[in-house]
């Protein structure tokens, strides 16, 4: 499930890759091309019935007219193999109106490049992905039936059972290396460039995440000990005056100020970045996360070692937000956390037995969460009905030897 | 209190020197003043003080180096009494601590708590004496862990538990609530037997008990050894 794309879903173990929904996800997509077979059969019977040139002419048309949706419904199903967006690369034209859309779009490179890739799609590649899927789905059904074939006995025919039954993992391999090739392909022409970003974003992350780690460093080692040294003399000048002077009033007000600032201080840091979390990993701190909350939590965090920092970092971010919502929102009268590398990810859980109807587009942090996730490509599914329970379901992609 | 001989580990400069003056204010003997793990073990080994007051983030890693080297006294020197000391209370290390040693002479405690001189140079001298003292954030927490039997209990009846499990003999707590010691026997008693605990007749016994109780670990800690990963 958690690789980026169908070509690095391959490179996986062939239990998980046929287990996963790739596959699945790679037969749709080439599935989607039957829109471009029914255009070219409409345009080979036009060349029939009306003849050629006129049906050339009206091919070319048809091209030029539907390009922009054509290229709008590629980019559109490369979501099916390729988890990165694909965005519009257009430009807003300056000025609304037709004319003004039309002369931005005949300038662009980006227009040329899909009605080419259009062209190419309904002539060639087409046959190619609607060739395929047929092939992975008869031919293994094909030699499947052969042992109920009349005049072929049952005990012959049961090798070239075997053969079509072998056929299907075979297949599954075959449409989602041509389904990912295809999504390169279409990936290069209509939207290029998006990739990378994904790419710089992942390495802003990782520079935050070093920042807040340097601030913490710095107000650990500056801020706070001068406020404890500060605390304790002021405690000290306390002792060497008469209790209840006037003096030794201001001095406990002062006192008390100091020690006010020293605790905000703590929960400010402890925000910035928890030192568990870099000392003792992801499961010490979930648990420290949940030994604060108001809601009670079981935690249930076994996992084989450390992870990447910036993994355990946008983990812990994605617990301790969700415990806020938990005690903030839910009415909850319990809450779970659950926590297990599977397969090569590492898998998060949290969820409550309160009113449910959580929204991600309500403001409450689930869409920051759920950009944060993104960037390490990891992927967060959230379950919360009215009335209840909220699951919120992480998964992100983690490179730890088994 | 007697004079105690204490060793001291603080990679700050100035709450270091701030430390030892105010050890030494009431009567102590700071007899190492270092900073960092390595050198606390050496001073240790070389001066064989009564108490170790360390700080748990030092360098060189400035991680948990100070907790790994407070543990692993722990270990070279059985009874060796240990205070440490963090910027946060953090439920993972106090688990450690109270796990080390059977949990007596162990002391952990939020740094803020040294700015109240007085009652933090008592936790010094309670250490010292072989009893454990948990800071009351930590406390406050494991209160929180809402384990079914503390419902039972009245909020006078927790205010109590919560002072035990702090470590505080019965006349600090009769202080702090502002009662008399009989009343507050009287608390413990009750609170005793609502959680199903037996009753201990040593102070010392009955703070291990209740810590025990409310980290979840109802033999105690010498019943289960600590995890390790």
């Amino acid at each position: 499930m958690l690789a980026r794309t169908a070509l690095a879903a391959i490179t996986r173990s062939p239990a998980a890759f046929l287990r996963s929904s790739w596959p699945w996800r790679s037969l749709a997509y080439l599935l989607c091309s039957a829109v471009h077979a029914v255009a070219a059969c409409m345009v080979i019977y036009a060349a029939y019935a009306y003849g050629a040139g006129l049906a050339t002419f009206a091919a070319l048309l048809a091209v030029a007219v539907l390009t922009p949706p054509a290229a709008a419904f590629e980019r559109w199903r490369l979501r099916l193999v390729d988890r990165a967006p694909a965005g519009d690369p257009h430009l807003k034209p300056p000025r609304p109106g037709p004319r003004a859309w039309l002369a931005t779009r005949l300038r662009e490179q980006v227009t040329w490049r899909e009605l080419g890739f259009t062209v190419v799609a309904v002539s060639v590649l087409w046959l190619m992905d609607i060739g395929l899927v047929s092939s992975a789905l008869w031919l293994p059904l094909l030699l499947m039936s052969a042992p109920f074939q009349p005049g072929m006995r049952p005990l012959d025919g049961l090798p070239l059972f075997a053969v079509g039954l072998l056929m299907f993992p075979l297949f599954a391999y075959l449409a989602a290396a041509w389904a990912g090739t295809r999504a390169l392909l279409t990936r290069a022409v209509l939207a290029p460039g998006d990739a990378e970003i994904i790419r710089s974003r992942a390495r802003l992350v990782d520079a935050f995440e070093a920042e807040r780690r340097r601030i913490e460093r710095d107000l650990h080692d500056g801020a706070q000990q001068r406020l404890v040294s500060l605390s304790m003399k002021l405690g000290l000048a306390r002792l060497d005056l008469p209790p209840g002077s006037p003096a030794e009033a201001q001095l406990a007000e002062a006192h008390e100020e100091a020690k006010r600032a020293l605790a905000e201080l703590r929960e400010l840091i402890r925000g910035v970045h928890p030192q568990v979390l870099t000392d003792r990993g992801l499961g010490a701190a979930v648990r420290e996360v949940a030994g604060r909350s108001p809601v009670p939590v079981d935690v249930d965090v076994a996992l084989p070692g450390r992870l990447p920092p910036s993994i355990e970092a946008t983990a812990y971010y994605v617990v301790s937000e969700a415990m806020a919502n938990i005690a903030k929102h839910s009415r909850a009268r319990r809450g779970f956390v659950y926590g297990r590398l599977q397969d090569g990810a590492l898998v998060v859980e949290i969820g409550d037995d309160g009113v449910g109807g959580a929204d991600p587009a309500g403001g409450s942090g689930l869409a920051g969460l759920a950009d944060r996730v993104a960037v390490t490509d990891g992927e967060m599914t959230l379950s919360s009905p009215p009335g209840g329970p909220t699951t919120l379901r992480v998964e992100i992609p983690c490179p730890v030897s088994e | 209190m007697s004079r105690l001989r204490i060793a001291l580990a603080e990679d700050g400069v100035l709450l270091r020197e701030g430390l030892a003056g105010l050890l030494e204010r009431f009567g102590h003997e700071v007899v190492a003043s270092v900073g960092d793990g390595a050198a606390l073990v050496a001073a240790v080994a070389e001066h064989e003080p009564g108490i170790v007051v360390v700080d748990v983030r030092m360098p060189p890693g400035f991680t948990d180096e100070g907790l790994r080297a407070a543990l692993a006294l722990r270990a070279a020197y059985p009874g060796l009494a240990v205070l440490v000391l963090s910027q946060y209370v953090e439920q993972t290390y106090a688990a450690e601590l109270l796990d080390s040693g059977g949990g007596t002479g162990i002391g952990y405690l939020l740094k803020d708590r040294i700015g109240d001189v007085r009652e933090f140079v008592a936790a010094v001298e309670r250490v010292a004496e072989g009893h454990t003292v948990v800071d009351p954030e930590v406390v406050r927490q494991l209160l929180n862990s809402r384990r079914r039997p503390l419902a039972r209990l009245t909020p006078r009846e927790r205010e109590v538990l919560g002072l035990v499990a702090e470590g505080r003999s019965n006349a600090a707590i009769a202080r702090a609530l502002v009662v008399t010691e009989a009343a507050v026997a009287k608390h413990i008693a009750g609170i005793l037997t609502k959680l199903d605990l037996p009753p201990a007749a040593d102070d010392h016994r009955r703070v291990l008990a209740v810590l025990a109780y409310l980290r979840g670990r109802p033999g105690g800690p010498e019943a289960e050894r600590p995890h390790r990963r």
